[in-house]
């Protein structure tokens, strides 16, 4: 029985350990500045963990195997343990989790402790069963006022965050729901949620980060590669939860101001 | 520890004395008495335990459910017809919440703890026994309501186990949110009523009721889990309750605890200024805790069964209570790593990183110690031995994966992702119902006075082992590809796509493991009947419960409480008759 404990628990340690490896299902493809620092982080947690996970699982059933009971096997050792022993794993677990949560701890700061830089594109996102709605501020640089009584999610569009059409602001705002932004230029973020709490998880981004009713939370990624990238909801918000999505789509500068100038134009 | 200071002594064994009058009621003679509205700790143990098992087949049934939905989103089932994106997130919802309170938080505490807490620390039944039975009829009807759920105009609500508001707090959020709602809050609260009168009664048993020469660090690791799982129900599920009457109240009374102004298909509701984030808090101030009032017992009784099976000492026996401790004390301190994604301060999200990976440090201690117990062991492979090596196993595979998901630079893409439905099902989930299992296959034959068969016992282990790693180890592959939980359908994303064969795997894997569950409950009703008889001492174990009568008398020792000269970790004593030493041998074993 010994061996083969020791068998299925190192099948399982490396059959598990080589599709990590191999990298069959891995983090999506990385298209923010922030992902490269996120993925390293994420390798190196991954090789250190590797390797408790292998080195655990492999002495268990080693230890399965050549302690088992049989026939001229020595008497069990009577030990009750080793205070040595005890401080020095102790201590050894404590600096490898302790440094390894520090060494993460700048890209998170970078992520979230600073605002967004003067001449960040700003986008607000607004989250509501089952849809993501994004709005420009238009040449003014200033969001239009929006009241919750004119929010009618049917009509979509402008209406459908409540778009107070009366406020000098807001004439020149632009509602959609396609997410345009432009390459290698920050994006400030401002997220919004008319009903219950959504998460706006941009995966090729490395960004989340929860929408909540009665917040305005301010956050900033950049985008470092063109293309479409595919926008979900991470956070449980009803029966279309599986369905609430969009797409972020990252163009040349060019492009963007050629997209943003037309949807102005269709709005006069 | 126990007798204190010095005249403490006689003032101790008086009390314990007095304890044991006073616990000696008589048995009871009709069937409602002693198996209905019973005072015994055994019979109220038993009844958990059953509660736990009718629990742990419907939380199941509705899991399996889950993955057919996954996998054949357009399939009718005999008898249940579709399941629509809504029925499915009201499985999600109640396989969660079923699973948590009624068999995670039930069958290890209510059930085990019941039954041998009063035994292996000597007393003849816990310290208040009506308040005993009533935890245990306030979580029965607890149970019944969080069924009835199902059975009310727009059936279960579809808010998930942790019930977010204002998705829970307001009607007209989806179907469910109603009446369905509402009984699952009261659910909840009942629940907490009865998991703080039996955390009450735990925690005092542990203290006053220990028999002579019962120190407390001559306790079974067991007991200490049983008594630190007690502290942590009594400091979390007071706020659990509190916060439940607050949604409650949100959602029937008009206030805005949780609710800012909201607007709903174009309609205003009419809340102001709540803050859907306090709910957070207060529900994971309490849910963080729960996840070691999930697994604390199940620690203490693999460090007991690894002991046993290796025929050695506990490894770090002092050790082994301090990292018990200090994961009650940290786990308090935790809560916000569920938070970093919520819009709470980023650096409050700092200090609750490093304390999470903190508590990191006593895990591993444990699973060092686990490690050193087999170490040089003459190991016995019995089914209770194996579930015990398969929770270190998965405790080890589901633990490894914390520390990714308590550092939020790396909870930015993990968060929310299948990843945390594999880390936590392997970690609280699977390695707690080992726990159970081993617990069930370790002690029936002192419960029943029958063995339970070990053929079975043993296509069980290897099926669910291997079954359970096939299950949640893909997860975390989904989870790193981005697949986030909670998700009906995995159409309507291009990415996922590439993930449905995985998702297909994860399935049929859980079909066999499933199945595999059937194998143990015929076992166990099967072996009640017809198991060969068991003795008093099976395991050769050294503990009291193993002392005592097959199954034990009504007041546990026959009205001799034993007396206890030995710590509980006697194995392979040189020069010692056999190589165990039984705690009430007055033939002292050496202090160490």
């Amino acid at each position: 029985m010994g061996l083969v404990v020791l068998v299925v628990i190192w099948l399982i340690t490396f059959i598990s350990t080589y599709f990590f490896i191999a990298k069959t299902w891995w983090l999506p493809t990385a298209a923010s500045s922030a992902a490269a620092g996120i993925d390293h982080h994420f390798a190196t947690t991954f090789l250190l963990m590797g390797i408790v996970f292998v080195a655990a699982q492999v002495l268990l059933g080693f230890f399965a195997w050549k302690y088992r009971e049989r026939p001229g096997a020595p008497p069990a050792r009577y030990v009750h343990g080793n205070n040595m022993m005890e401080i020095v794993w102790t201590v050894l677990t404590a600096i490898l989790f302790i440094g390894l949560n520090l060494m993460s701890s700048s890209i998170w700061a970078s992520e979230r402790f600073r605002a967004a830089e003067p001449g960040a594109t700003q986008v607000e996102v607004t989250g509501m069963q089952f849809a993501w709605y994004f709005r420009y501020p238009g040449p003014d640089g200033k969001f239009g006022a929006t009241k919750p009584e004119l929010i009618d999610p049917s009509a979509g569009g402008e209406s459908a965050i409540g778009l107070d059409t009366s406020d000098p602001a807001s004439k020149d705002d632009v509602v959609s729901g396609t997410m345009y932004v432009p390459v290698n230029r920050e994006v400030e973020l401002i997220l919004r949620a008319h009903d219950v709490i959504h998460s706006f998880f941009i995966p090729n981004m490395r960004f989340k980060q929860d929408a909540v009713p009665g917040l305005a939370i301010h956050m900033h990624f950049t985008p470092i590669a063109t293309g479409d990238f595919e926008v979900t909801c991470a956070e449980l918000c009803g029966l279309g939860h599986y369905k609430m999505h969009g797409m972020l789509k990252v163009v040349s500068q060019e492009e963007f101001d050629k997209w943003l100038a037309a949807r102005e134009a269709e709005k006069q | 520890m126990a007798g204190g200071a010095g005249g403490g002594k006689t003032i101790m064994a008086t009390r314990e004395f007095a304890a044991h009058e006073a616990h000696a009621h008589a048995a009871p003679q009709g069937f409602i008495r002693k198996w209905v509205f019973s005072l015994d700790h055994k019979v109220i143990g038993l009844q958990y335990y059953f509660l736990a098992l009718t629990a742990v087949l419907v939380g199941m049934f509705l899991s399996l459910l889950m993955r057919i939905h996954l996998i054949w989103p357009n399939i009718t089932l005999p008898l249940l017809g579709d399941i629509k994106p809504e029925t499915y997130l009201t499985l999600v919802t109640m396989h969660g919440t079923i699973m948590v309170f009624f068999v995670l938080t039930t069958a290890p505490q209510g059930g085990f703890g019941n039954y041998f807490l009063p035994i292996q620390i000597g007393a003849a039944d816990m310290a208040f026994p009506v308040l005993n039975m009533l935890s245990f009829w306030v979580t029965a009807l607890a149970f019944v309501v969080m069924l009835g759920a199902f059975f009310v105009t727009g059936g279960a609500p579809l808010h998930g186990w942790t019930g977010y508001p204002p998705l829970s707090a307001v009607q007209s959020a989806g179907p469910g949110e109603g009446p369905g709602a509402d009984l699952w809050i009261i659910s909840i609260a009942l629940f907490c009523i009865g998991a703080l009168m039996s955390a009450l009664n735990f925690i005092t048993t542990t203290l006053d009721m220990r028999t002579k020469g019962m120190s407390m660090m001559r306790m079974p690791l067991t007991c200490w889990a049983w008594f630190i799982t007690a502290i942590l129900g009594l400091l979390a599920f007071g706020v659990l309750f509190s916060a439940g009457i607050l949604l409650l109240l949100d959602r029937n009374a008009g206030t805005s605890f949780y609710v800012p102004l909201t607007v709903f298909s174009g309609q205003v509701v009419a809340h102001k200024g709540g803050s859907p984030l306090l709910w957070q808090h207060l529900f994971w101030f309490f849910g963080h805790p729960e996840v070691y009032i999930a697994i604390l017992p199940a620690m203490g009784l693999c460090s007991q069964l690894v002991s046993v099976f290796s025929r050695k000492p506990i490894f770090g026996y002092k050790a082994m209570v301090y990292a018990m401790l200090s994961i009650g004390l940290l786990g308090f301190m935790v809560w916000g790593h569920h938070m970093f994604m919520s819009g709470m301060s980023p650096y409050s999200a700092f200090a609750f990183s490093i304390m999470t990976m903190a508590i990191g440090v006593p895990s591993a201690i444990k699973t060092f110690n686990w490690l050193g117990t087999l170490w040089g062991g003459r190991i016995r492979f019995a089914s209770p031995m194996l579930f015990a090596i398969g929770f270190v196993s998965l405790f080890v595979s589901g633990g490894i994966s914390g520390p990714f998901l308590a550092q939020p630079t790396l909870d930015i893409p993990l968060h929310d992702t299948a990843f945390v439905t594999g880390h936590f099902h392997l970690i609280m989930g699977v390695a707690s119902i080992f726990g159970i299992f081993a617990a069930t296959y370790y002690w029936f034959p002192k419960m029943f006075g029958r063995m339970m068969n070990e053929s079975l016992a043993r296509w069980h282990f290897w099926l669910t082992f291997v079954g359970t790693y096939c299950i949640f180890m893909p997860m975390h592959y989904a989870g790193m590809a981005g697949q986030p939980r909670r998700y009906s359908q995995f159409t309507e994303l291009h990415y996922l796509e590439k993930l449905i064969p995985l998702n297909t795997f994860i399935t049929f894997s859980a079909f066999v493991t499933i199945a595999a569950q059937l194998i143990f409950v015929f076992n166990l009703f099967w072996s009640m009947k017809a198991g060969k008889k068991a003795s008093d001492n099976p395991w050769e174990a050294t503990t009291l419960e193993w002392t005592t009568a097959t199954p034990p008398p009504h007041d546990n020792f026959g009205g001799h409480p034993p007396i206890v000269y030995n710590g509980p970790y006697e194995y392979g004593v040189p020069g010692a008759p056999q190589d165990f030493v039984m705690q009430t041998d007055p033939r002292t074993v050496a202090a160490h």
